[in-house]
């Protein structure tokens, strides 16, 4: 025991100590380290949470690493892996996360979080109106969720599809698509490669306030109805791992998180606590829709 | 000859009605004029970041094949039996990708991740590759030998001395593939040169990703310059040094993969297994394997027609010599590619239809049959008054190469229908997506099902093209390019 432990130990500086250049692999014991759902371009998930690790950094008063992932089910392994031990995740790779580690925690949300809603959104080709009740005329259209395990990109839109349209979204349209995050829809949309689409309502306002979207090619046509969404989750044994109270004191730091500019880039108004029962809801819509396996 | 070939054509007009071959960008010429320029103004993206993602594209390939010739050479050696066949077979079968997010699972992103899961596939062709070169051999010395001819002492005299060469050749030329996946495997988050491709392309940036493009080819295309017999020692000590073969296996993880997560949900949760299995099966595996089957024929057939078209450009018989070198620069670049690259941009140019997979699965595959087939036209000689053009090719060379078109073709047809599957990941619905799908779902149990039946028709196909080259007397030895 004390032999493979201490071994696992001269692998761990090894590692450290030869892979310099190594951007994506793990970290050492003592390093805290996070990810996030990479849902938009990566060039600014690097900067977004690159500033997160500084704040966290000098809040928490340890090493505290970012490692980019190319995909939400690789963000969700990681956390598994206990290569990551705090996680930005959206409201179904949360449940997913929580599910394959026991004793993991939802530990706070975004004010926006509580009631989020996903845009679907139009070519103007399609001639489609903005309305407030679903737009039923987006049946037969060539459709593109997000990520396949996306809850504003595909879960819920999906739910909402089947709700009014009363068919699987394969069979409604007459393509469907997953563009894998929330920027890469909206270009998809806004070339006309897909018809009609549906994504994250901040993401497509944080793109309008900055003027990187044109207005008359693609337009949204409808709100969803609001429900939870992302949240900061850990893994259940950070107390032992970096110290007594450190869960607390990491939740408190995202509590306390003020700075308009921190704030911006998630972007949301502020962080309220959570907890695992918040996305119950969540959890069953996706097993209704049988993304997820009933629980045994 | 004629027969299979006919089989083929009528199979691809039979796929054609069931294959998705629309093109559905509102303006597929605005971004292939984009991806064109991008390719003309490549941008440097700074020293770091690409000496790094060339090292370790450089790493994960040398240690993976390294560690692939170990397993295939211990494997070979029991080749005559048909267990071991099997084993080689299963390895091989199951795409460098599928094994990667598999082991991702168990052994998280490490370097032992990339590793292995460029070994194991590889272990599985050196396996066969070594093997049926020893089958062949020069049975003499062995039977001089008389007694212990099949010792193992035996092998190392009389055996190995034979078929080191070419299969130090075929090694040689599986490093060669071994770069290209170890860049494929950056797609899913190992930082070799797919990782930044990708990246850039994503994000719609082309010149960015050119320059990515161009570091793999210039690398593939030098290697004869820089791979030397003898450096191999330091650069296999070098790739150790440098990304150490480790991960942090954890036990309970392991334990809870083997005995939880890939154990069908039913077992689990005291269900019905049938049921399940009937559900996966109508929804998945059944329109999974249809798309499979339809998307390889028709890149099978738009391979073969490529490949007639384009090595006369390339060979010595035809043109001018002006004409062979553009040809010859750009079907380096196409093979330099990989077809998991190519689709990746056709899909981002074209929407996602099945036309992006076969041009991208085509153009690569017909890019290498035909430079064999023009390196074969330069051991023809014509008569001095042979026919000129059109004629030359239809009734000269057409019918003296046709052989070994088909020879080359049907070895491909193989790693067209591995490289299909792969495909799903980008969203053509082959039994890849659903495996995709089942890794995002978290539903290993799914996922190993439809692995095992990607594993299960690569292995048949595997078998019957091997059958029809035996029966037209075809040789049956891969190229090695």
């Amino acid at each position: 025991m004390l032999f493979s432990h201490a071994l696992r130990r001269f692998g761990q500086a090894l590692v450290t100590s030869l892979s310099f250049g190594l951007l994506a692999f793990q970290a050492t014991a003592a390093e805290f380290t996070f990810t996030a759902i990479p849902d938009q371009d990566e060039s600014s998930l690097q900067q977004r949470f690159g500033k997160v690790a500084q704040y966290l950094e000098k809040t928490l008063g340890l090493p505290v690493r970012y490692l980019p992932v190319k995909s939400y089910p690789a963000a969700v392994s990681a956390f598994r892996g206990d290569q990551i031990q705090l996680a930005w995740f959206g409201g179904l790779t949360g449940v997913q996360a929580r599910r394959l580690v026991p004793g993991s925690e939802a530990i706070a949300q975004g004010v926006e979080d509580q009631a989020f809603k996903s845009y679907f959104i139009a070519h103007r080709s399609t001639e489609l109106k903005p309305s407030d009740s679903f737009p039923e005329g987006i049946r037969g259209k060539r459709f593109t969720f997000g990520a396949k395990t996306s809850t504003s990109g595909r879960l819920m839109p999906e739910f909402y599809i089947r709700q009014h349209l009363g068919a699987a979204p394969e069979t409604a349209f007459s393509a469907l698509g997953f563009s894998g995050d929330h920027s890469r829809t909206l270009a998809l949309v806004e070339s006309g490669s897909y018809e009609v689409g549906a994504l994250n309502y901040a993401v497509w306002d944080d793109a309008l306030a900055k003027g990187q979207i044109d207005a008359t090619k693609v337009s949204v046509i409808w709100t969803s109805p609001t429900y939870p969404d992302y949240h900061w989750t850990v893994r259940g044994n950070l107390d032992e791992r970096f110290g007594a109270g450190f869960k607390e004191k990491l939740t408190k730091a995202f509590l306390d998180m003020k700075d308009p500019a921190l704030l911006q880039v998630f972007p949301r108004s502020g962080f309220i606590p959570a907890k695992n029962e918040d996305y119950t809801a969540i959890e069953e819509t996706a097993v209704a829709l049988d993304i997820m396996d009933k629980i045994e | 000859m004629r027969q299979t070939s006919l089989v083929f054509v009528l199979l691809a007009l039979v796929c054609l009605p069931f294959a998705d071959l629309s093109i559905h960008a509102a303006d597929p010429w605005l971004e292939l004029q984009r991806l064109g320029i991008g390719l003309l103004s490549p941008d440097f993206p700074g020293w770091t970041s690409v000496r790094d993602a060339l090292f370790s594209t450089l790493a994960f390939a040398l240690q993976g094949v390294a560690l692939g010739v170990a397993l295939g050479f211990l494997l070979s050696l029991g080749y005559a039996s048909v267990v071991i066949r099997l084993i080689a077979s299963f390895l091989r079968s199951i795409h460098e990708l599928f094994w990667a997010l598999l082991l991702l699972q168990v052994l998280g992103l490490s370097p032992l991740t990339g590793i292995l899961a460029l070994a194991l596939p590889y272990g599985g062709t050196f396996a066969k590759i070594y093997g049926e070169l020893y089958e062949e051999s020069d049975k003499r010395p062995r039977e001089a030998l008389g007694i212990g001819g099949g010792t193992l002492s035996g092998f190392f005299y009389t055996v190995l001395p034979l078929t080191l060469k070419p299969m130090a050749q075929y090694t040689a030329y599986r490093l060669e593939c071994g770069i290209r996946s170890s860049a494929v495997l950056g797609f899913i988050g190992l930082p070799t040169l797919g990782y930044h491709l990708e990246t850039a392309v994503r994000q719609g940036d082309y010149a960015t990703g050119a320059f990515f493009f161009y570091t793999l080819v210039v690398l593939v295309a030098t290697m004869r310059f820089w791979l030397r017999p003898v450096l191999i020692p330091v650069y296999l000590g070098l790739a150790v040094y440098y990304l150490p073969p480790i991960a942090q296996p954890d036990g309970a993880l392991l334990t809870q993969f083997l005995t939880h997560d890939i154990v069908p949900a039913p077992l689990r949760g005291g269900g019905e297994l049938m049921p399940w299995l009937a559900a996966l099966w109508q929804g998945q595996m059944l329109p999974g394997l249809q798309n499979t089957v339809v998307l390889a024929v028709l890149a099978f057939a738009a391979t073969a027609l490529i490949t007639l078209f384009s090595f006369p450009f390339s060979s010595p018989l035809f043109g001018s010599p002006r004409t062979r070198t553009v040809a010859r620069a750009l079907m380096v670049l196409l093979r330099s590619a990989p077809e998991y690259l190519l689709a990746f941009l056709g899909l981002m140019v074209w929407g996602p239809s099945m036309v992006p997979g076969i041009l991208a699965l085509s153009l690569h595959n017909g890019a290498i049959i035909g430079t064999l087939v023009s390196r074969y036209t330069r051991t023809m000689t014509l008569r001095e008054d042979a026919v000129e053009g059109l004629n030359r090719y239809l009734y000269e060379v057409l019918p003296r190469i046709y052989r070994q078109f088909l020879a080359y073709s049907l070895y491909r047809f193989e790693i067209i229908l591995r490289e299909t599957a792969i495909l799903g990941v980008l969203g053509i619905p082959t039994l890849g997506f659903f495996i995709d799908s089942a890794f995002s779902e978290m539903r290993y149990d799914r996922a190993l099902v439809l692995l095992l039946v990607t594993a299960f028709l690569n292995i048949g196909v595997d078998t019957l093209a091997r059958r029809v080259r035996l029966h037209l007397h075809l040789r049956n030895q891969p190229e090695t390019l």
